[in-house]
Formats: structure tokens, sequence, C-alpha cells
């Protein structure tokens, strides 16, 4: 089968729409996130959100969505929005919550096993890799996929000066009037959402590297936050597109075929930044 | 009327006191700087005044037409802002965002108002470059002319020269003894450098364990000025 075999296939064109749309959606968050020193917080929120799978799953409820959501939320509220004022800060909070809720999750899950779910370690797998493989989504998983891209892009448009300004100066912009609360607790949401359901698309360690590479491979060589967005943007889109297709022509796995693109890309803008800056 | 004004502030983080009972009233036209040892409040004051902290007891006040959302604050650099990728011109711009409310886009006078300070502070030839890679100085008057986009009144200064080397020192404090006389824009400034705020302010608080506040011909004359002069080290 050739390229254009593959492009005809309906579950690679999902795929690809669906890939897409994740890595805008984390790319535009991760700028801001890179900046105030939350690379860390994808990977962070994905385990807090295996967490609460484990205790839904335990306490058996259906939609185990229900929990997941509120909880993740609620984390990413705590982290981003409180916690420029706790007494825990940044990495420090990050890594006590995400390596808290994995532990808690994966110990609830050996007490107390959940009928019908015997292979535990191939459930933390998945929630590292990507649950319902990126090349088997429901429809209904594609739309979900559509309307939150457009909210997160809309958000993006419409609070990009606000999202710079509490970005770059979080007291200036606070003392001059901004509310910076309210974006605080917007972006915090919005982080928490697209980490969760990426997560059941792509994974978690998928959507830490969507979060972190493309901002820092913009940064290397933008010089304004408008062009590090932008560029951040195309990079993000641009390694999803190639990672799937790479993928499905060669059988590799997808998550890790746009990790490793990500990966290229940022090199060669770490070596287009080096040769200008000389 | 007063600007600014404080009413027997107690300031402090979770209930504990840091100050107690500070008054003082800055006027019109003013050249305040605030002196003391580290640790003594002076940021905890600042932030106190911006609204930043809420105040343990008592009251900050606005007057003379002056709404707490048109104070320009010049903060401290925080290591977030050392490699941010920003032009110049971006980050004076978002010193109109304080009034922007929740409309999402900047107005024509606002990106006038910013040209306008960049202008004033003399870095048009910076406009489009990046602010990582700009010297000490030059990234001051940045963040000086974003203050100036937030204010047309009352500039609040924390250790605007922290870092400088001498003659950008100089032409910092020259800078903004100019926006003090020249465009009547009201500062207040917390210092180490009390040489610097002897020749430049007319008006000094000191605050720790003893509390001043009042021209700076009487501070020398007062006993806290002659206590904290008298120990050496800031004697010009």
């Amino acid at each position: 089968m050739t390229l254009w075999d593959y492009l005809q296939l309906s579950f690679v064109q999902n795929a690809l729409l669906v890939g897409v749309l994740v890595a805008l959606c984390a790319s535009l968050l991760g700028v801001t996130l890179v900046l105030r020193r939350f690379s860390f917080i994808g990977d962070g929120l994905s385990h807090v959100a295996f967490g609460a799978m484990a205790v839904a799953a335990v306490v058996g409820l259906t939609d185990d969505m229900l929990l997941v959501m509120p909880v993740t939320i609620l984390c990413a509220v705590l982290l981003l929005a409180v916690g420029s004022n706790a007494k825990i800060k940044g990495d420090a909070s990050v890594a006590m919550i995400s390596v808290g809720a994995l532990a808690v999750g994966y110990l609830l899950m050996n007490l107390f096993p959940p009928t019908g779910k015997a292979n535990i370690s191939g459930d933390v797998c998945t929630t590292l890799f990507g649950g319902t493989s990126i090349l088997t989504l429901k429809s209904l998983e594609v739309w979900l996929s559509i309307v939150l891209s457009v909210v997160v892009v809309a958000f993006f448009v419409f609070f990009y000066h606000k999202i710079f300004a509490v970005t770059f100066d979080e007291s200036f912009a606070a003392a001059t009037g901004a509310k910076t609360r309210l974006y605080n607790l917007l972006i915090a949401v919005i982080i928490a959402v697209v980490i969760v359901l990426a997560m059941k698309l792509v994974g978690s360690l998928l959507i830490s590297a969507l979060v972190v590479f493309p901002a820092l491979s913009a940064m290397r060589v933008f010089k304004s936050f408008r062009g590090v967005s932008i560029c951040a943007a195309c990079i993000s889109v641009f390694c999803a597109v190639a990672g799937i297709l790479i993928a499905a022509a060669n059988g590799t796995p997808v998550g890790s075929t746009i990790v490793v693109a990500d990966i290229a890309v940022f090199g060669i803008f770490s070596l287009i930044g080096f040769l200008e800056s000389r | 009327m007063a600007l600014l004004s404080c009413q027997d502030l107690s300031l402090g983080y979770e209930g504990k006191p840091i100050l107690e009972h500070i008054s003082f009233e800055v006027n019109p036209g003013d050249y305040l700087c605030i002196v003391g040892e580290n640790g003594s409040g002076k940021s905890t004051l600042m932030k106190t005044i911006l609204g930043l902290i809420h105040p343990l007891k008592g009251k900050v006040l606005t007057g003379d037409g002056l709404r707490q959302n048109e104070i320009g604050y010049l903060p401290q650099q925080t290591v977030v802002q050392r490699d941010f990728p920003a032009s110049v011109y971006e980050i004076v711009l978002s010193g109109c965002q304080g009034r922007q409310g929740l409309r999402p886009f900047y107005s024509k006078e606002d990106k006038e108002l910013a040209w306008m300070n960049i202008q004033r502070m003399e870095i048009e030839p910076l406009a489009r470059r990046c602010y990582r890679e700009l010297s000490g100085g030059q990234q001051q008057r940045v963040l000086l002319a974003r203050a100036l986009c937030a204010t047309r009144k009352l500039l609040l200064l924390d250790e605007p020269v922290a870092g400088l080397d001498p003659r950008v020192t100089a032409e910092m404090y020259q800078l903004i003894s100019d926006l003090n006389r020249r465009d009547g824009i009201t500062v207040v400034m917390i210092s180490h450098d009390l040489e610097a705020a002897l020749r430049y302010a007319t008006h000094i608080l000191h605050i720790g364990a003893r509390i001043y506040c009042g021209p700076v011909e009487d501070y020398l004359r007062s006993e806290t000025g002659v206590h904290y002069l008298g120990r050496g080290g800031y004697r010009p």
C-alpha cells in the first residue's frame, strides 16, 4: 500500500484529524506552561486522572469521566491558580500530586481489583501510552475532540493578550487591575480538560511531549510571544501529521513516533538558533 | 487632597505582622523614597499599596481622582522574565491590560500610548528586539515604559537600579527624576541607595524599628536619620 492508499482509510483520517487538533491545543497551552515553569503539569495531571480512574473503577462507576474530570480540574486549579501563594511551589507541588495520585491509584487497584479487569499492569501501560489507540477512534470521540479544540483555540485567541500579561508578569497585571485570578482559573480548567481528553486518546507520555517540545523549539528561534505561539502551533501540527503518517506506513507506535518527530524538530531549531546567535 | 494615604497600616503575612502603625500621605508631585534595612517590609508595604496583599489592619486610600488600577508599577525582575521570548513592543503594550476588562484586543489609543512611552524612554530602536537580549538598563527602561502605560499620575518603583552598573544607574535616576519634575508624575521608590535617595527625593519614609516620614531635610536631622546614617555604610 502506498501513502495515498492509507489516506483513503477512514480510521487514518480520524487519527490525523484528532492528532492534529490535540497537538494544536497542547502546543498553544504549552507556551504559557513552559514559561511558567510548569512543563511537567501534563504528566502530573494525567497521573492524577489515572488515580481518579482507579477510584472510579473500585467504587464501580460506569462512566469514570464523572469523577476523573472534576478531580483533575480541581488539581489543576490547586496547582496553577492557587499554587503561586502556596507554601509548596511549582515543580515540587506538581511532583507531589502526580506521584501521590499514581501510587494511591495503583495501590487501590491492587487492594480492590475491579471485576473484569485482571491485568493491572496492562491498565497502567494504557494510561501512559494511550487508552483507546488513536487508530481506533469512535465518531463520538472525534466530534468531542473537534468541539473541544474549537473552544481551546477560541479561548486562546480571545484571551491571548491576557495570557501574555499574566504569564510575563503576574504581579504587575494584578496591580494594574487585570483579573489575574480569573484568567489563571480559566487557564487551569482548560488545561485539565485538554489533558484528560488527550490522555484518553493518545496517552500521558505523548501529551507531555506535545506540551513542551513545540514551545521549546519555537523559543530557540522566535523572539516575540506572538511568533513563538504561532510557530509552536505549526511545529506541533506538522509533527503530528508526519508522525501519524510514518507510523501508519511503518507500523510503529503512533505516540512514540510523533514524539520522535518533535525531538527531531527541536534539534533542528536548536541548531538554527545556535547559528543565528553566532 | 493626597494622591495616596495610608492610615494606621499593619502589614504582614498569615496574620503575623512585620510592620505596624504606618501612616503617611503622598501628595501630587512628591518623590518619596522608602528606605530601611533588609526584611523591614519595604516590598510588603509596596505590595499592600498596590492591593496585591491585604493589610492586617488599617487602610490604603487613593484620592485626587486616582483609581486603584491607575498606579504604574515597576516590580523587581523575576526569574521567568530573564529568558522570556517577547518583543519590547509586546511588553510595553501589556501595560494597558489593566484597563482592558474583558475586551480581547487592544485599541488604537492603547497602541499609540505604547509607542509614545517607547519614545519617551528612548527605546524606539529596540521596539522589535527580544526582551531577553537586552542589557539590564534597557530592560528597566522597557518595564518603566510599560508602567507609564498603566498610569499618568503615580509610579511605584521597587528597587529600579538593582544590579545595574554605576553609569546606567545614574541614567536611570535621571530618567525617573525627569518624569517627576518635567512630567509631574508622582514617584514612590524603594531604594537601598541612601545617597541617591537623599539627592533626588523630596520625602523619605524610613521603616523598621524606628519609623520616620517627612521631607528629606528634616530626615537628616531626625533621630532615625542620624541613627541610620551614623552607623555608616550608607554615608555619602
